[in-house]
């Protein structure tokens, strides 16, 4: 379809059309640009400067009511965790816990008065933020040197489940929070080789039901473990390198997994628990760092080694962006969890210090 | 009445047949001529030749009967009536009912094959082309035109020197079914293959003269090419391989002159036929192998070439060489209806395995900017640049730097303007050490960017080096592309905002050949078509129209005039008005954009002058690329050029021009020149009307 043709069949219904003018020729090749062009990608809503290291992992405190305001959580490879304020754009506190080492995981529990941070001290720190506290109330200590980042699910009121690595290096732990009571120990068979764990997600089909984890391992496989048996339920290796990060719908029994290589990986669990490659997304460059869906499970964003954050539909992973603004690897995106759709946004924070807000696909 | 006709004139006297043949065949001239407007429909030639075909056939039957009889008939007056009709150009005719009567009789049975066969050698030596022509052209195939005319060619001197001569090498209007029956006539009896390989060993000297490559229309030479593919397809390979040697030095000789020749349909005709050529006297040595694009016209040559030779049987089984053609056909056809079945199969499946709703409403940004990432960052600064392009090789670094060399000219003019002319020595001297793949556009953009910046240096230095030693042909035409590119730049208005968007759609001069030059002289005619239209209905173009000075004027005697000086000094290395006329053509196209872009300026009549010189100096090139360049330069100049200066100027030189221009309109054999030049004249006639209205 050339140009022109397009131009001229336009030109034609709108000359015949009765209200013909000059003006809608302007908007012939606007729709023009529309059809054809698409439109250029968008700029970020703002980006937050200051956390001076590469910054590991984000999370969203969006929910509380007037007059809190909207919050983000950023560890980075300074040890510090600082705590965004989304009004002003910048940082209210600064937690400093982890003894100078890389903090790569948190998480906040009871609204925002408690966060969990998990550092390179093979330490997780407990905060108390509550009226404006800033002090570690209690720590569990890891025994694993990996990269694997922590799970927490909300079983109940006042009862968590943290899955983390454990000691033996390819073992996942499940611990109970507050009691911090080991629940299980997932240990893989002997012979199974599948290296350390590299990425876990916690989940329950339904509220109350009974919890699962899906793990994601160095050589490559997915593996979903059945927490009250302690067993291995199904494997799939969809990936040649470590799965570097994955997610899981639980509603659609669908998730997506990136690794080092150059495919999103997009695997589905059937009624016999078993899981299946669904489909694979052939990327332009390697390397995929995180993973998210986003909770209203219409996109999700994976966070790139070539500094570019992607956007793809969940449905039919149809792309939809290339976020093009960070100048060095993309190490975590996250999703906000504002409770009006239309507010929601997108943060990703790389190894060049800054952190980029974005406002996409917010229409209902 | 006719049956009386015929009946009584197999007995009758000389005299009296030369009448009743007169009567038969002009009877419906005579009769329209004495009704006038109330003549029988029957009476109408579309009419009663047919009606005469089927009385043919009937007296053939009865002739037939009467041989089964043991009775000897002529045949004679049937064949006059029939070459009497046919030099009446009524072939058509008749023979669209004679033919497929034949056709069926003629199949099985052996008489009528020998009555047949004798109808058409009956046929006097005056009248015998038109019938031979008009059989070729009704025949269904080769078989059924060997099964009608038997060894005609052999016997009759005359049908031979139609066949063989006048089908093939004098004429080209015949459709490629019309070749094909002929070829495969001559193919299909053993007694005349001779005939297919003198007719072969003529259309390759023919093929391989320069003289005919230069002067005879591409339409012609395409005919030829596809009988010579014909021709192959029919040869065996006894016969290829005692025609070797001869085959091969006309192949080379050919190749070379076709080769040679500046339009790129004829050296594509060239390669194809050498390549299949090489292809069939090399059944297991290495064959010749080209690069050039697939259109419609080569893969049809291509498809000519695929017929399997027929067997070598003397009587070959019906319908053998109608059979290639079209399953070959049906079979082209078939592939792309399956293909979009297939596509659409694909589309159902994944619609209907993924949820019914789908990812639809998100649209999706513009993600043309995601590629593959680069390690090394390009450089900021022109210098760096020059540095990076200069210094030793670093791969990615080298091709980073030619993707930002343009915005960065662009960006930093008074950067630019320090190292111009070292920038374009740079650029013109640089060649492509690692593959990047529009290496050739980058490094085009850079040169107009850097002539564009700063146009007085650069266009000396670049119009200084297109006439010195030691460049290649490949170079020197990249000036004159620069040139004009830069040219268009300048003498484009700008506006900040549209800058982008226009630079966007304007097809840049492609590398191609030809192809880009021909393009521009079409823009050219396309705009003079615009200034010339009257427009009742100005929409859009009204509203952007942006004033600028024309930045053109200033510099355009620097792009011109040395360029137009050293056109007849021949180098050692560069010979403008021998070898590379090529070069020569692409200047005249240059020199005519220069003028043409220099519109308005005051400069614009030194210029029309001095490339009206240029024109009537090589008016009568031998090329027709130079050709076509010339009088672009022509009517440029016409548009170029105020015509009050014309006429105070250059009256004599006009009037010079205009005949040489009637003189090209009329007799050129290149079709593009006969219709420039038409164009130049109507252009040449609206200036002397616009003349005679002014004093008035």
């Amino acid at each position: 379809m050339t140009k022109q043709l397009v131009e001229r069949k336009m030109m034609t219904a709108l000359m015949s059309s009765p209200g013909f003018s000059v003006c809608s020729l302007f908007e012939c090749s606007y729709f023009w640009m529309i059809a054809t062009m698409a439109l250029p990608p968008p700029d970020p809503e703002f980006v937050l400067r200051g956390t001076a290291a590469p910054v590991h992992t984000l999370h969203f405190s969006c929910r509380g009511q007037e007059p809190e305001f909207p919050i983000l959580f950023s560890g980075s490879a300074n040890g510090l965790v600082q705590i965004w304020n989304l009004k002003t754009h910048r940082v209210d506190t600064t937690l400093d816990g982890h003894g100078g080492k890389s903090v790569y995981w948190v998480e906040t529990i009871r609204g925002r008065d408690e966060l969990l941070s998990q550092g390179r001290d093979q330490k997780i720190c407990l905060w108390d933020l509550a009226e404006g506290r800033s002090m570690v109330t209690d720590s569990i200590s890891m025994d694993s040197v990996g990269f694997c980042r922590c799970s927490l699910l909300k079983m109940a009121q006042d009862r968590w489940l943290i899955a983390m690595p454990a000691n033996d290096p390819d073992e996942v732990q499940v611990l109970e929070l507050p009691s911090k009571t080991s629940v299980c120990t997932l240990k893989p068979e002997a012979g199974a080789k599948l290296g350390m764990p590299m990425c876990l997600k916690l989940w329950q089909p339904g509220f109350g039901a009974c919890p699962f984890l899906m793990a994601g391992y160095e050589d490559g496989s997915v593996i979903l473990w059945n927490l009250s048996m302690g067993k291995m339920l199904s494997r799939l290796a969809c990936h040649q390198e470590p799965v570097m990060s994955l997610d899981f719908d639980s509603e659609k029994a669908k998730g997506v997994s990136g690794s080092s290589e150059k495919v999103l990986s997009v695997w589905s669990l059937d009624e016999q628990q078993n899981l299946k490659v669904h489909k694979t997304h052939e990327l332009i460059n390697s390397g995929i760092s995180d993973v998210t869906i986003r909770q209203d499970r219409k996109i999700l964003a994976t966070a790139g080694w070539d500094y570019r954050i992607r956007i793809f539909g969940w449905k039919k992973m149809k792309p939809l962006a290339v976020l093009d603004f960070h100048t060095a690897t993309v190490h975590c995106v996250s999703f906000s969890d504002h409770s009006s759709p239309s507010e929601r946004l997108l943060a990703a924070g790389s190894k060049d210090h800054r952190i980029s807000i974005w406002s996409l696909y917010n229409q209902t | 009445m006719w049956e009386v006709c015929q009946q009584q004139a197999q007995a009758a006297s000389p005299e009296l047949q030369e009448t009743l043949l007169n009567k038969v065949v002009c009877l419906p001239d005579h009769l329209s001529n004495k009704l006038q407007g109330e003549n029988l429909p029957i009476f109408l030639p579309q009419n009663y030749f047919p009606l005469l075909g089927t009385e043919i056939i009937q007296v053939l039957q009865r002739i037939s009967d009467s041989l089964r009889g043991g009775l000897d008939c002529s045949i004679s007056f049937v064949s006059q009536v029939l070459g009497k009709v046919c030099v009446h150009g009524r072939q058509k005719e008749i023979l669209s009912t004679l033919v497929p009567c034949l056709t069926d009789l003629t199949k099985s049975d052996c008489i009528w094959q020998r009555m047949c066969w004798r109808l058409v050698e009956c046929v006097p030596d005056r009248w015998m082309e038109a019938v031979v022509c008009g059989f070729v052209q009704a025949a269904p195939g080769a078989d059924v035109l060997s099964r009608l005319l038997g060894n005609l060619v052999v016997k009759n001197k005359k049908a031979q020197f139609v066949v063989t001569q006048k089908l093939l090498l004098l004429q080209y209007s015949c459709p490629t079914a019309m070749l094909q029956n002929v070829l495969g006539y001559l193919a299909l009896d053993n007694s005349r293959r001779f005939l297919l390989i003198n007719v072969l060993q003529e259309l390759m000297e023919t093929w391989a003269s320069s003289s005919a490559v230069k002067h005879s229309p591409v339409e012609q030479q395409l005919y030829i090419s596809k009988a010579i593919l014909i021709c192959l397809s029919h040869l065996k390979d006894v016969e290829i391989d005692s025609h070797r040697q001869e085959l091969f030095t006309c192949m080379m000789e050919g190749m070379k002159c076709h080769l040679d020749s500046n339009l790129p349909r004829i050296r594509c005709l060239g390669m194809i036929v050498a390549e299949s050529i090489s292809s069939r006297i090399n059944t297991d040595g290495p064959i010749l192998k080209f690069q050039y694009e697939e259109d419609d016209e080569t893969r049809e040559l291509k498809s000519l070439l695929i017929q399997m030779p027929s067997p070598p049987s003397v009587i070959s089984p019906p319908d053998e060489g109608r059979k290639d053609s079209p399953s070959a056909v049906t079979e082209a056809e078939s592939k792309p209806d399956r293909k979009p079945l297939a596509a659409a199969c694909a589309v159902s499946e994944e619609g209907s395995d993924s949820e019914l709703d789908s990812d639809d409403d998100l649209i999706p940004y513009d993600m043309s900017a995601d590629k593959e990432l680069k390690k090394t960052k390009a450089p900021l600064y022109i210098r760096d640049c020059i540095e990076v392009l200069t210094g030793p090789e670093d791969a990615d670094k080298w091709e980073a730097t030619m993707r930002v060399l343009e915005t960065l000219i662009q960006r930093n003019t008074a950067a630019t303007q320090e190292v111009s002319v070292e920038l374009a020595k740079v650029l013109l001297h640089l060649e492509e050490k690692t593959y990047i793949d529009d290496f050739v556009e980058l490094r085009q953009k850079a040169l107009v960017a850097v002539t564009t910046t700063d146009p007085v240096p650069v266009a000396q230095y670049l119009t200084s080096q297109f006439y010195s030693l030691n460049y290649s042909l490949r170079q020197r035409m990249d000036i004159l592309d620069v040139l004009a590119l830069a040219a268009q730049e300048l003498s484009r208005p700008k506006a900040p905002g549209k800058n982008k968007l226009s630079s966007v759609q304007t097809p840049y001069i492609q590398i191609l050949p030809g192809s880009d030059s021909s393009k521009d002289w079409r823009r050219i005619v396309d705009e003079r078509i615009r200034s010339k239209t009257r427009r009742f209905a100005k929409g859009q173009s009204q509203v952007e129209l942006v004033c600028a000075p024309n930045k053109f004027s200033s510099v355009a005697g620097h792009f011109f005039f040395p360029l137009i000086q050293n056109f007849d000094r021949p180098l050692v290395t560069f010979d403008l008005l021998g070898d590379d006329h090529f070069v020569l053509g692409r200047l005249a196209h240059t020199l005519a954009i220069l003028l043409y872009f220099a519109v308005n300026t005051m400069v614009a009549a030194a210029m029309g002058k001095a490339l009206l010189e240029f024109v009537w100096a090589l008016r009568f090139h031998t090329d027709s690329y130079v050709r076509q360049g010339l009088l672009s330069c022509v009517s440029s100049m016409l548009l170029s050029v105020p015509s009050d200066r014309l006429l105070e100027d250059v009256t004599e030189e006009l009037v010079e021009t205009q005949t040489w221009l009637a003189d090209v309109a009329e007799k050129d054999p290149d079709g593009d020149c006969r219709r420039l030049a038409l164009q130049n004249l109507l252009l040449m006639e609206n200036l002397k009307k616009k003349l005679e209205a002014a004093p008035s």
